[in-house]
């Protein structure tokens, strides 16, 4: 906790600081680096990070012989290097462990966040306004960056303003009625990759049946005994790109308003392929890592392969994955760093997409989508390392009235490429740091217990080991140290009805959650409804009472854990607007309007020299919400 | 430009691999031209290292230090690419100092340090940069610098920045310059710009 009496000068206050960074990547290394150099000598750093290849462009602390090794045990080691007096203390681990506790969080006088995705930002908010610890937000992508600072009962917390949730697609438009190459994307590795390679005992949506039922399998997908594999390979081709497009052509309504799809066979595609049998054209040496442009002699993954190249390589991944990879069928994930499943996954796409008339794809561009990464540089990190450091200053001083939340643009706007904005005063109605019920609208008949933990309590309400109750009566609780008769009780309830538990959930019934290790427990009421939107509320379910979240096309790296359905996704699009940067556009919006009224009124004190920083303070009569005093 | 790619090469393996997640941010053939481009630092300081572990990080072609300076205690407080070993300290210059650190960031640039004096390094000199960034240094230092960009037939880029405190400037002198600007749902345009020399911008130029 921060010392009773304010320190007199920045320098003082820094130097008696113990600062929590969470997050040693992008934003982490540059910020320890800035603020070893700032004269900061107590820091505790926590990532459950290892280093890797593509990391290091940006990622400066770290050498290619670290590839493998903890983020936070490296990155303290680089610092000692130039700043040997310092206190580190790096753990190998995640923030939302047992240990990182309300009492560990309270011995800082400050925590500053370099984190990657919303789920981890959301718990350390929480623990942050439990512990009464202020907390620095960060956040980039590419050019784009932003810092803010959150102090419980004098600024809005982190999660005052909602932030965008991943987007997730409809099953139909995934399994029928693809229009972006994304929804081909998420096909690819979602249905055909993980039926194929993955887990056999999940659900998945692809369609299993043979053509005319010659077959006496249930699953056209289950090689048959002594099945030649080329042959294996082009029989899932066909029915895959095939067969199933015919079936689905077959349903007049879905087509009425929109492109048919084409089928496409192999004798089509690949007409040399279907007579040649036996052995693949695979010339790589047993000891480099198999892949398909290797062997079919494909180098620039920037290139946008024809049909027929997309279709060689997809047998030829298909085939190195069994010739290869035997061992692990059954039990792959997709992986972006998996050369071969990244292969097979831009070729499957690429074809459905040729199939639905959507643009093909380089195998650079359908690894991005696939594996939602995050175009990032080193500089926009440094940048807002040195404003989390400025910020985090004021902090210390306690000088709120110079808090701001900068904003770091990728063009100027108004001639500022940085835009400071001051913080909102606390949302009164956030379920998190001010107490305000919930409602759901839900079917209490039909939906259970185990589905509402996940979709809504884990998932949107963010929490980590929920307990639920029901008056007084308990009814889940999550966590180690629960006897085996309790954790037997909990399991039967998971499966139980809303309705039928032990006690009964009905319209207007109230659930009390809660997440000790948070600290943060809410009200949901409940509202007993029996129609929802399929295409709308695919949930079959709806949180409202607090300012529900936009659904936006975002890049997301979002790690949603919860059982998800094999058709949700988080993918880039073309328009992109990063969780990272939280209800940005709206505010910039409502800045840019507030700016642009400023100018005409008396009130304002805005300076019209290019040489001075211009900061505005904006009307109070256009501002919704009010600015901190 | 001086380079060692032919126009048409490819990245290889180990460059798509290691910029990856900046190619997403510009392109291909950006980072094509990044890796031929060389660069000169003349004075080594808080700022400019900085833009140094920024500029090798990203791959550029070749980065050249100046600054003869010997190390001191007070250099080691602002600089992050200078290792505590007591041998550095009265002995290297900051140039030298800074170099291997450099070299560490990204194996693929080649960063060595140049011997020589800003304020009289020549035409010939400046000619085998596409990029001059100038700090610590005075004014008709600068001016010479400059001056000495723009007798070149090929345009050479000169940065002079400076920081103190919490202030900061950058002058920038890109001289004509031509590039193509995005435009969103249609082709990109070509746009050019004119900069004005520093000795234009220092005295010529008229404020209201």
């Amino acid at each position: 906790m921060a010392s009773a009496a304010a320190p007199a000068s920045s320098e003082e206050a820094v130097k008696a600081a113990k600062v929590l960074m969470v997050g040693a990547g992008g934003i982490g290394c540059e910020l320890l680096k800035t603020l070893a150099l700032s004269g900061f000598s107590d820091i505790h750093v926590i990532d459950l990070d290892t280093i890797e290849v593509s990391n290091l462009n940006r990622q400066f602390l770290f050498r290619k012989s670290h590839v493998g090794q903890s983020k936070a045990h490296v990155a303290r080691d680089a610092i000692l290097k130039f700043r040997p007096n310092i206190n580190i203390e790096s753990h190998h681990a995640n923030v939302k462990d047992a240990q990182f506790n309300v009492d560990f969080f309270k011995q800082f006088n400050v925590v500053l966040n370099g984190l990657d995705n919303l789920d981890a930002r959301r718990h350390v908010n929480r623990l942050c306004l439990a512990a009464e610890v202020p907390l620095v937000e960060s956040g980039t992508t590419g050019f784009l960056g932003q810092v803010t600072v959150h102090v419980k009962g004098k600024t809005e917390c982190y999660e005052c303003q909602p932030k965008p949730i991943p987007k997730s697609y409809p099953v139909c438009t995934i399994t029928s009625t693809p229009s972006k190459f994304v929804h081909c994307i998420v096909w690819a590795k979602e249905l055909l990759f993980a039926k194929l390679f993955g887990d056999k005992n999940q659900d998945n949506d692809l369609n299993v049946h043979s053509k005319d039922g010659s077959s006496s399998k249930l699953d056209v997908f289950e090689r048959d005994v002594d099945e030649d594999l080329d042959q294996y390979a082009q029989r899932i081709y066909d029915h895959v790109f095939g067969y199933n497009i015919e079936v689905a052509l077959e349903n007049e309504e879905t087509w009425k308003n929109r492109r048919r799809p084409n089928p496409v066979y192999i004798r089509d595609t690949l007409p040399e392929a279907v007579k040649q049998n036996g052995s693949s054209w695979d010339c790589s040496n047993d000891h480099e890592e198999p892949s398909a442009m290797a062997s079919l002699g494909l180098t620039n993954p920037q290139e946008i392969w024809t049909l027929a190249e997309n279709s060689r390589v997809l047998l030829e991944a298909f085939k190195l994955f069994f010739e290869k990879r035997e061992k692990e069928i059954g039990n792959l994930v997709f992986d972006k760093d998996d050369q071969l499943a990244v292969e097979f996954v831009t070729a499957a796409a690429n074809i459905r997409a040729h199939s639905f008339g959507i643009p093909l794809h380089s195998l650079f561009e359908a690894k991005g989508v696939a594996g939602n990464i995050v175009h990032a540089v080193a500089t926009t990190n440094a940048i807002i390392a040195g404003l989390i450091v400025i910020e985090a200053i004021k902090v210390l001083q306690d000088d709120y009235k110079n808090y701001r939340m900068t904003y770091c643009l990728e063009h100027p706007t108004k001639k500022l490429l940085l835009m400071p904005v001051e913080p909102f005063e606390p949302n009164p109605s956030c379920y998190v740091c001010s107490e305000t019920p919930l409602l759901l609208d839900v079917n209490t008949k039909v939906t259970k217990l185990k589905e509402v933990i996940d979709k809504i309590i884990k998932s949107k309400l963010g929490m980590n080991l929920p307990l639920v109750m029901i008056g007084s009566t308990l009814v889940f609780e999550d966590g180690d140290g629960l006897e085996e008769d309790e954790a037997a009780n909990y399991a039967l309830n998971l499966e139980k009805v809303l309705a039928e538990l032990p006690a009964p959930v009905i319209n207007g019934t109230k659930l009390t959650v809660e997440d000790f290790q948070q600290e943060l427990s809410c009200s949901i009421n409940i509202k007993h409804r029996e129609e929802f939107d399929e295409e709308k509320e695919p949930d079959g379910m709806v949180l409202s009472g607090w300012s529900a979240p936009v659904e936006k096309q975002i890049n997301s790296n979002g790690e949603n854990k919860s059982a998800a359905s094999s058709s949700s996704a988080r993918a880039t699009d073309d328009t992109v607007e990063d969780p990272s940067k939280p209800g940005m556009k709206r505010k910039l919006d409502e800045l840019l309007e507030t700016k642009e009224n400023c100018d005409a009124s008396s009130s304002a004190q805005v300076v019209e020299d290019d040489d001075d920083c211009t900061m505005l303070d904006g009307n109070p009569a256009l501002i919704k919400k009010k600015r901190l005093q | 430009m001086g380079g060692d790619r032919g126009t048409e090469e490819e990245l290889t393996a180990q460059e798509t691999a290691l910029y990856d997640r900046q190619i997403r941010v510009w392109g291909v053939d950006a980072q094509k031209r990044l890796s031929k481009a060389h660069v000169l630092v003349c004075g080594v300081n808080g700022t400019t290292i900085e833009f140094c572990k920024n500029i090798v990080l990203a791959g550029v072609g070749s980065l050249s230090l100046m600054d003869d300076h010997i190390v001191t205690e007070d250099d080691l407080s602002a600089n992050f690419l200078i290792p505590h070993d007591v041998c550095m300290h009265g002995v290297s210059s900051r140039a030298e100092a800074c170099c291997e650190s450099l070299k560490d960031f990204n194996p693929m640039v080649r960063v060595a340090v140049a011997i020589g004096d800003p304020s009289l390094i020549d035409e010939g000199f400046v000619d085998r940069f596409d990029i001059i960034v100038v700090s610590c240094a005075s004014l008709k230092t600068k001016l010479f610098i400059n001056d000495n960009c723009r007798k070149r037939s090929k345009h050479i880029a000169f940065y002079s920045v400076e920081c103190k405190d919490s202030c900061g400037e950058i002058f920038v002198d890109l001289q004509n310059h031509s590039y193509l600007q995005k435009k969103p749902g249609g082709e990109p345009e070509q746009q050019e710009l004119t900069y004005a020399s520093l000795q234009v911008w220092k005295f010529d130029l008229i404020f209201l």
